[in-house]
């Protein structure tokens, strides 16, 4: 057994929830006001994801980057890989919304995608 | 040049979110006025998700989201100039403005929208001791070297401030490669939200240090090192002192909406939000001079700012093409018991029909549970809201039925403010 604690996200109110753990499972959490307290507290404790966001090397636009963003949430762990990938990555302009920048970032199976559209200079 | 019937000063979220509603609202001739290269203002530099959530049902990066309105603004033909940089703005509502293919130019527009959003508090106006090196920028300053310039402002972080933008730029400094090592809040809680500290401190390992503030700055001419130290009733504990060495200070320490355009036309600026003051069509003390985004009052949230805009896209537009006649008689708004203001701060009667609803928006002055917000018009409730919790840092919106307000329209004034319930 094993005790944490967590700020809750759900509203301004910010929980402080203590969770028990046994192993990889929750198994109490406590310190929650309503329902979203203990939901957020699974989630975030046995598969935290976020949607990473960062910028990748742009060649010829009028900008020298360009804005990026995981298609969807990745793996908490996976967001320094995912990071490291795409400070390799330099792609040519005219970038557009939504183009994929890479296809499978960090074996996640999900890609990297442009938000934002960079013309050519 | 061409007339326009509606100058619109600011291509960001607010000044978009009106030129596509006054459009939809039946003026042709709309011109908007943008300083930057590119329309959509600061949400080009915010590169983060979550936004949009309220106005297109799906989270969205900044970029993403401007690129929604300026896909409206093209496709329904509105005008436009980059690069272009308003210098005067007359009480006859005259615009003056300059930019490098039509040099300097005037504009005669039958009304106004004000939408230049807002500044970020400098070091100049924290009196922080200490020299003056390199390596002290504004968060918001540094947002824009790292996500639009491609620049990295250093390698070794302390941020002062806990606002939202010091938060997502101690998470965007890491994942560059430089190292954050605190965060410090002059206020016991943090100005910032609560899923920002979490994801982009607690993610990180960055340690948040409420109650404390910068006392010195060293180095001559690169930041070599700050000293914090903890704040009690506003003076900072001898003997708390810590020395962390960076080479780069951020700062996040407040918005000021940027007014210096209606100051000049001699627009009234309420002292709590700096921004002006509006009647319920969102228009200035100027006929015809209409605002709305982070220019009238800093918000948290732009889909907030989209949709305050859209309403003065149309009263604008309704100013316009009705011709500015504006009824006398109004009743002031006052803010009581934990509200620090309201937008807007008077009602017209006159100006309203019985279905419609009046939109007011306010911001409390501290942290608050379980109250109830109430708006009276003289001895009468019209108006009663259960919140659970009011936080400084999240901006409250309350619908007020027209009707209740013409049932009252005698009444001395209306008093908004909060109640135990």
């Amino acid at each position: 057994m094993k005790t944490l604690n967590l700020t809750c996200i759900g509203c301004p109110l910010g929980c402080q929830l203590t969770v028990e753990m046994d192993g990889k499972e929750v198994v109490g959490v406590s310190g929650n006001t309503c329902k979203n307290g203990e939901k957020y507290a699974h989630k975030e404790l046995t598969n935290p994801t976020r949607i990473v966001t960062s910028t990748v090397r742009v060649t010829g636009g009028t900008l020298p980057v360009v804005s990026v963003k995981t298609a969807s949430d990745i793996p908490k762990g996976k967001i320094n890989q995912c990071v490291t990938e795409l400070k390799e990555v330099q792609i040519p302009a005219p970038v557009i919304i939504g183009q994929t920048i890479i296809a499978d970032v960090a074996h996640t199976g999900i890609s990297v995608i442009a938000t934002k559209n960079i013309p050519k200079k | 040049m061409k007339p326009y019937d509606l100058v619109i000063i600011g291509g960001g979220p607010a000044g978009l979110a009106a030129a596509v509603s006054a459009r939809n609202a039946g003026i042709r001739d709309i011109l908007i006025l943008e300083r930057d290269a590119e329309l959509g203002g600061i949400l080009n530099q915010c590169i983060h998700n979550g936004f949009g959530l309220h106005t297109f049902k799906e989270e969205l990066t900044g970029p993403e989201y401007a690129s929604r309105f300026i896909a409206q603004v093209q496709e329904l033909g509105i005008d436009y100039k980059l690069n272009t940089m308003v210098l005067d703005l007359a009480k006859d509502k005259t615009v003056t403005a300059m930019n490098r293919t039509d040099g300097l130019f005037q504009l005669h527009p039958k009304a106004v929208i004000l939408a230049m959003g807002c500044r970020e508090r400098p070091r100049g106006a924290l009196n922080i001791p200490g020299t003056r090196p390199a390596g002290i920028y504004t968060a918001g300053t540094a947002q824009r070297l790292v996500n639009m310039e491609g620049l990295l402002p250093g390698r070794k972080v302390v941020i002062l401030g806990s606002g939202d933008i010091g938060l997502i730029m101690a998470r965007r400094m890491t994942l560059e490669g430089a190292e954050v090592k605190v965060v410090a809040e002059l206020m016991p809680y943090s100005g910032g939200l609560k899923r920002n500290i979490v994801q982009c401190l607690d993610d990180f390992g960055i340690p948040l240090k409420l109650s404390h503030t910068v006392i010195d700055i060293q180095g001559k001419d690169r930041v070599e090192g700050i000293t914090l130290a903890r704040v009690e009733q506003g003076k900072p504990v001898p003997g708390t002192e810590e020395f962390y060495e960076c080479d780069t200070l951020l700062l996040s320490c407040g918005l000021i909406p940027e007014n210096e355009l209606s100051r000049g036309a001699g627009v009234n600026l309420n002292p709590v939000t700096k921004g002006p003051t509006v009647n319920e069509s969102l228009e200035t003390s100027i006929p015809g001079v209409f605002a709305a985004g982070n220019v009238l009052h800093v918000h948290d949230l732009v889909d907030y700012v989209s949709e305050e805009a859209a309403a003065a896209g149309v009263h604008a537009a309704d100013f316009i093409l009705k011709g500015g006649e504006s009824p006398a008689q109004a009743l002031a708004i006052h803010c009581q018991g934990g509200v620090r203001y309201s937008v807007p701060v008077s009602v017209r009667p006159d100006c309203l029909t019985a279905d419609d609803s009046v939109t007011i928006r306010f911001r409390v002055d501290n942290i608050y549970k379980n109250q109830r917000i109430a708006v009276y018009a003289g001895e009468n409730r019209i108006f009663s809201k259960k919140r659970n919790v009011l936080a400084p840092g999240e901006m409250e919106t309350i619908h007020l039925k027209a009707a209740s307000i013409l049932e009252n329209r005698d009444a001395a004034g209306l008093i908004l403010k909060l109640e135990d319930a």
